[in-house]
């Protein structure tokens, strides 16, 4: 069985682009909109890593990482957020919450995958 | 990977985004809308910054760097935006409309305006108080100074004990530096506790590592990235053998490297085995397989074609289904009660369908009334006017097609409301009235209808001037005129220049094709005013085009479809109210009017197929004027799919469109409006 991922974003675009290039990957992707729409599906299914963008509405990314990770089941999946490069104290700020570590915007799909592998080993 | 096919959504949502951008500066700027305001323009700018860089629209990015660097400032409460700063991030808001119709449809890249939307930024970043605002561009972090040859790198790595809490994993680290250059690893357990007290959620190990090939500084630094806060790490050059110290040092500070140092991935997938199996291992027992649709999104876009193509299989549909009911009615209900029935449910089922299916193309009205914020503010900026704008019921639906015909429309009343409806701000004073006019605009259903008002606050339309500019046009006038009779007159094409009513009370610049335009979906338009109350005008629409009431009436054997919307009333005249005046045309007494009177056999060239003498008019109203139209025999009332005949055939005056009957037969539909009037 593929690994398991949690995309998170309020952007179609951007979470569409992800979720190809993961699935191209041979990945499971699953896709919510906002921290509030992935908590609620990583609580009925394991994932085993989520990426999440900072900036959404009802629940940013970093609310996302610290509830997740207080969960027994995420207590060490990787968390990974994705940043843009104006967003280092976000980084410091999403570690302090738990996260694994960050992707930084814009990336290309092939950087995406070979992270992704990397983290999943 | 080709990633241009997200190009498509990435438009439509950057589309999106800046519409609530715009959206919420203009709240920001009227004083509505707090901290959540600016948190919502913030994401949007983000959100299309992230896009377009990733996407590789760099002038897009550009900008809504800038634009995110002062939104930012505003956000963290470093900054209050002023009407100064609002201004330059509405211009930039048009910039980057332009920017993307530039990326999106190849249109012309509007340089100046680019220029100086960028110019207004940053005079406003550079600007700020504290001096550290500016640098809109980050460099990146530079690549570490080239060291003097090293043939690899001493790395010296203890995590704390935490590292696990956060997911990361030395496991990954230690492979990551192995494909960069060949790897010695020596595992220091010194720190290890006793077993019994061994939390294997901690991490305990320490490793001293060897890097040996032509490898950047930055590309280990990137390696420990995401724990460089959680651990001690230490890369220094590794200097070759020759230069003795470094081997020393080595040495000194790993006794345990003595020991022949293993193939590198074995110690340590051996020293850590805690965190790397157990998420495994739980995983491996929970991956029970769940259902991918649990996924959360919960809207799909569609391409219009296809939906288009939905409704147009439904409504061959709904005409097989009226033909299967008529050709059922035929038959005995005692022999054929179960297939009567199974045709009952059919029938329930088809209306249901189409119900639902046209309820795909509905879409809120808020679709056309998102864009008069801004729009207001540009006309009432320019008029020197204070217009406050109110919208209500921005939920209620629409079809898409009527929605997107009816903006054009409604621009044309919102500016006649603020530009020849509401006074001056002194005239507004001057009549007690708040300085600020306001222009209202609102949506509500209405049976299968939905009512779209413009409204103001205004000097209302003034009566005796619009009569006054009647006379002098030489348009006919009813006897003792009634208000809206009156206000009727505003439709008419002869009050449409503009230079002839800039001076006077009313509106009217180009009602008459604001009215055409409304009649065309099937609408109609009434005005109501009051001297220096304001105006409102009121437009009544089908929910949808593509599906019409129509009163079935024949005519010289053929079968026509009169929109019911049209309908006022139909009748038996005796033939002493039919009179024929000048030349052919005939007009028919109804109580104290006397209206055209059409014979639609005549208009559609048929042969007459009445033989009695009593003929059957059918009053109708098409864009506010009266006629009557004489038909051979009302024959009901139905729904009917409107088929286009312009795309499928041309366009024929008098003809709004085609439909098929229940038994097959095309019945064309009755465009009142257009019927030559001099038959």
């Amino acid at each position: 069985m593929s690994a398991q991922l949690l995309i998170v974003d309020d952007s179609t675009s951007m979470r569409q682009m992800v979720a190809f290039a993961l699935t191209t990957g041979g990945y499971a992707v699953t896709e919510a909109e906002d921290g509030i729409a992935a908590l609620d599906v990583a609580k009925t299914q394991r994932f085993d890593l989520v990426i999440t963008d900072v900036n959404m509405p009802r629940m940013d990314g970093i609310e996302l990482i610290r509830q997740l990770r207080s969960l027994p089941s995420y207590k060490f999946t990787p968390l990974l957020m994705l940043t843009t490069e104006s967003g280092s104290d976000k980084k410091s700020e999403g570690k302090a919450a738990g996260a694994t570590g960050w992707l930084v915007k814009p990336f290309d799909p092939e950087q995406l995958l070979a992270t992704v592998r990397k983290v999943l080993g | 990977m080709d990633i241009t096919r997200f190009h498509a959504t990435f438009f439509e949502e950057s589309r999106e985004n800046i519409a609530a951008m715009e959206a919420g500066l203009l709240a920001l700027e009227s004083g509505g809308g707090g901290e959540d305001t600016i948190h919502v323009v913030f994401r949007a700018a983000h959100s299309i910054k992230g896009g377009s860089a990733t996407f590789g629209f760099t002038a897009i990015a550009d900008l809504t760097h800038l634009l995110e660097t002062l939104l930012e400032e505003a956000r963290s409460g470093r900054r209050q935006l002023d009407a100064n700063a609002i201004g330059a991030l509405l211009g930039s808001v048009d910039a980057l409309r332009m920017l993307l119709a530039a990326a999106e449809h190849g249109d012309a890249l509007d340089q100046a305006m680019l220029q100086q939307a960028r110019a207004a930024l940053d005079r406003i970043l550079t600007g700020a108080a504290d001096a550290k605002a500016a640098a809109p561009v980050q460099a990146a972090p530079a690549a570490a100074a080239p060291e003097a040859k090293p043939i690899g790198w001493k790395i010296d790595f203890a995590p704390e004990r935490s590292l696990f809490l956060s997911g990361n994993d030395p496991l990954r680290m230690l492979r990551e530096l192995g494909q960069l250059g060949e790897l010695k690893v020596a595992c220091r357990d010194d720190a290890l506790p006793p077993f019994t007290e061994l939390d294997p959620f901690e991490a305990w190990l320490a490793w001293d590592l060897e890097l040996v090939g032509e490898i950047k500084r930055s590309a280990i630094e990137d390696t420990f990235a995401w724990v460089e806060d959680q651990c001690s790490l230490s890369i220094e050059p590794l200097m070759p053998a020759a230069s003795a110290a470094a081997p020393a040092a080595v040495a000194s500070a790993a006794p345990v490297a003595a020991a022949p140092p293993a193939p590198a991935p074995a110690p340590v997938s051996a020293s850590a085995p805690a965190p790397a199996v157990a998420p495994a291992a739980a995983n491996a027992a929970e991956t029970t397989p769940v259902a991918r649709h649990d996924a959360v999104e919960t809207t799909i876009r569609v391409a219009v074609d296809k939906v288009d193509a939905l409704i147009n299989l439904v409504g061959e549909l709904v005409i097989t289904q009226a033909m299967l009911a008529q050709r059922s009615a035929e038959l005995d209900p005692s022999l054929h009660e179960l297939l009567l029935s199974g045709l009952d449910q059919l029938d329930r089922n088809t209306r249901d369908l189409q119900e639902a299916v046209m309820s795909v193309r509905m879409l809120p009205v808020d679709f056309a009334f998102s864009r008069f914020p801004r729009m207001v503010r540009d006309i009432a900026t320019r008029l020197g006017k204070k217009v406050n704008l109110r919208t209500s019921g921005e939920a209620t639906e629409l079809d898409k097609g009527v929605i997107e015909k009816i903006v054009d429309p409604l621009v044309h009343l919102v500016r006649n409301a603020i530009d020849h409806g509401l006074e001056t701000t002194e005239q507004r004073i001057a009549a007690g009235k708040p300085e600020a006019g306001t222009v209202s605009l609102s949506a509500v259903h209405q049976g299968g209808h939905i009512i779209i008002e413009v409204g103001d606050d205004g000097r209302g339309l003034d009566r005796d001037r619009i009569l006054a500019k009647a006379v002098e046009r030489g348009i006919p006038l009813p006897e003792n005129p009634t208000d809206s009779q009156i206000w009727d007159l505003v439709f008419a094409p002869g009050f449409s220049t503009a230079e002839a009513l800039t001076d006077l009370s009313g509106r009217g610049v180009g009602m008459d094709v604001v009215r055409k335009n409304i009649s065309a979906l099937g609408g109609q338009v009434e005005i109501r005013s009051r001297k220096g109350d304001g105006t409102t005008v009121s437009i009544r629409l089908p929910l949808t085009m593509a599906i019409l009431d129509g009163m079935t009436v024949s005519v010289g054997g053929e079968v026509f479809i009169l929109p019911l919307n049209m309908v006022i009333e139909s009748l038996q005249p005796s033939l002493e109210n039919i009179k024929t005046v000048a030349g052919n045309a005939r007009v028919l007494r109804v109580r104290e009017d006397y209206l055209p009177l059409l014979d639609l056999a005549v208009q559609y060239g048929l042969p007459a197929a009445r033989t009695d003498s009593q003929p059957i008019a059918v009053v109708v109203e098409s864009q506010g004027q009266r006629l009557a139209l004489e038909v051979d025999e009302l024959l009901g009332q139905q729904q009917v799919v409107v088929k286009n005949l312009e795309r499928n055939y041309r366009r024929i005056p008098g003809v709004a469109g085609a439909t098929i009957l229940g038994d097959g037969r095309v019945a064309l539909i009755v465009d009142a409006g257009s019927l030559p009037k001099a038959a």
